[in-house]
């Protein structure tokens, strides 16, 4: 019993802050202006409280799993919904329907806890239904907006869809290996035909999720309809505890078709990267530029992915981490921005510097630490991600990878270059910025450039995935 | 009289996994596209029954996986027409060819 509290605490306290707003919601309710705080408050109980008490353990016959490493993610992506909550505090603030927001997603956040700790196919079915189905709701909670409803249609189609084809690839697993078992499944597999195509499907679910190329065609679209509130969320909450995931799937359960799932890697990754940032290149709305550049970070994931190995594993949950910071404080001041004059072009970031110096030199940082510029943390998390994919010797992908950094290089500059060096008659109004969304710009700041300053993070990290 | 086997079901079940995966992506009407999820869906949960019977009879992962399917797949129906009725009330339509503000 005492076991079972402490193995799931992170699931527990998620479960208990969902139960709590629920009663606010039935009960009288209460003002934004009262519960925001709250909210912002528990939230961050639950960061403090998923660095403490951890155990390593399995439960329900393996079913459900902890180790050290996996109550790191869940501390990053406990971290990550925290900031959101923070940044978006303007947004969410006018919100009708505050409680209802937090509510999906915080399922959302529960279902990927689940997801990362699976260790059963259908475990991690439902966890990721449970963590695909509330964003799609929460994608369309611009209930006016056309664009919203639009973004959330597609998302649910899309994602319906590939859970279809995820369940396709997972029915032939079970045909061929009888177990749903994580742990039964690697010594079935012997690489008999029907085993790769329910790996590709498989792999094609993953790619939906991840929104690698060419199963990524919903994700800008959801990201310009949807409320920044979301869309930070989808980018990096979800991306990262599908990445967590993956490379569970890939390492382990996968682990007898490597030589299969390392080329796929390799060509999907490059088609990822190039496509992303060939798109990137000629956005002029700044949600769908960073749209598409979370697109092409997401190639430089699956280049680490790629490594097999612990390198492989640290580099990923390390670049995780300072993604977090850098997308988060990128879509926190698209958001400031946006809600305060309305502007998303990037045209209109003209002259920023002169009205909003600290809004601009948080820009430049993030979308350095996004392009890998050496001081800030985004430069080593590159660096750790290349290093890991280079250890399978295949020096012709790493050349084309560092290739498309600097691809990625020119099309940051463009936005910084606009920031502080273009001319603009009407630069946007001096912004009041609230003290909450101050607080979560510092930390985001302070967190690109701390985690390229500090390595026992990354040797932390490291230790962890021994 | 024949007794059906594995492969007359494999049979009917891919057969019901590509038309669904075929009407996905050409239909144009919302609640048409839904419908061809829902398809792939059922084409899956054959394919677990037929496993289940006649290959791992002792194993009963494949009925479980059956039963949460068919629960998923209705709460992901109902969050799907939720959002498509909202889409109805701006866009005055269920065609995805009128939905296209978001584009490239």
């Amino acid at each position: 019993m005492s076991d079972f509290i402490i193995l799931m605490k992170s699931e527990l306290v998620v479960t208990t802050i969902i139960f709590l707003l629920l009663f606010v919601k039935i009960g009288k309710g209460m003002r934004n202006e009262k519960l925001l705080p709250l909210i912002q408050v528990l939230l961050l109980i639950n960061v403090l409280f998923s660095f403490v008490f951890n155990k390593e353990g399995s439960l329900f016959d393996g079913m459900f799993s902890t180790t050290s490493l996996i109550a790191f993610q869940k501390s990053i992506l406990s971290l990550a919904v925290y900031l959101i909550s923070l940044l978006c505090s303007v947004w969410l603030k006018r919100s009708e329907h505050l409680p209802e927001f937090f509510m999906l997603m915080l399922s959302a956040l529960l279902g990927m806890f689940f997801m990362i700790s699976s260790g059963n196919l259908l475990i991690f079915y439902l966890s990721l239904e449970l963590s695909t189905i509330p964003v799609a709701a929460m994608a369309n909670f611009d209930l006016q907006k056309r664009a919203s409803s639009e973004g959330a249609m597609k998302m649910i189609l899309s994602s319906a869809f590939s859970s279809g084809i995820l369940l396709f690839g997972i029915s032939l697993i079970y045909g061929t290996t009888g177990t749903i078992l994580f742990s039964e499944i690697p010594g079935q597999l012997d690489g008999s035909p029907i085993q790769i195509l329910a790996f590709v499907f498989l792999f094609t679910a993953f790619a939906f999720k991840l929104s690698v190329v060419p199963f990524h065609l919903w994700t800008a679209d959801v990201y310009e309809g949807a409320p920044i509130a979301t869309t930070s969320f989808l980018s990096v909450v979800s991306k990262g505890a599908v990445a967590f995931i993956f490379i569970t799937a890939l390492y382990k359960v996968f682990q007898p078709l490597e030589e299969t799932w390392y080329l796929m890697l390799v060509i999907l990754s490059i088609a990822t990267m190039v496509i992303g940032n060939l798109f990137a290149l000629r956005q002029k709305n700044i949600k769908r530029f960073l749209a598409f550049s979370s697109i092409a970070q997401v190639g430089f994931i699956l280049v680490g992915i790629s490594a097999g190995n612990e390198i492989g594993i640290s580099s990923v949950v390390f670049f995780i981490l300072v993604y977090v910071f850098s997308n988060l404080a990128a879509f926190g001041v698209a958001d400031v921005i946006s809600a305060a004059s309305g502007k998303e072009s990037i045209d209109d970031y003209k002259g920023l510097y002169k009205t909003n110096p600290f809004l601009s030199w948080i820009m430049t940082l993030a979308l350095f630490s996004l392009a890998g510029i050496p001081p800030t943390a985004g430069f080593f998390g590159k660096l750790f991600l290349i290093s890991a994919g280079a250890a399978k010797a295949n020096y012709i992908y790493i050349i084309i990878v560092a290739l498309n950094m600097i691809v990625s290089l020119y099309y940051y500059l463009i936005v910084v270059r606009a920031i502080f060096i273009d001319k603009n008659e009407q630069p946007i109004d001096k912004i009041a910025i609230s003290k909450t969304v101050k607080l979560a710009l510092i930390i985001c700041g302070a967190g690109i450039i701390l985690l390229g300053l500090l390595s026992w993070i990354y040797e932390h990290i490291q230790s962890l995935t021994v | 009289m024949m007794q059906p086997g594995l492969y007359h079901i494999l049979f009917i079940s891919t057969a019901l996994f590509f038309i669904g995966v075929y009407g996905f992506l050409t239909r144009k009407n919302l609640v048409t596209m839904l419908m061809s999820i829902e398809l792939v869906l059922n084409s899956v949960n054959l394919n677990f029954i037929a496993f289940n019977k006649y290959l791992w009879p002792h194993k009963m992962d494949g009925l479980f996986f059956t039963l949460f399917i068919i629960a998923i797949a209705a709460a992901e129906a109902a969050v799907a027409i939720a959002i498509i009725i909202n889409l109805y009330r701006s866009h005055n339509s269920i065609n995805v060819e009128n939905a296209e503000e978001l584009k490239y």
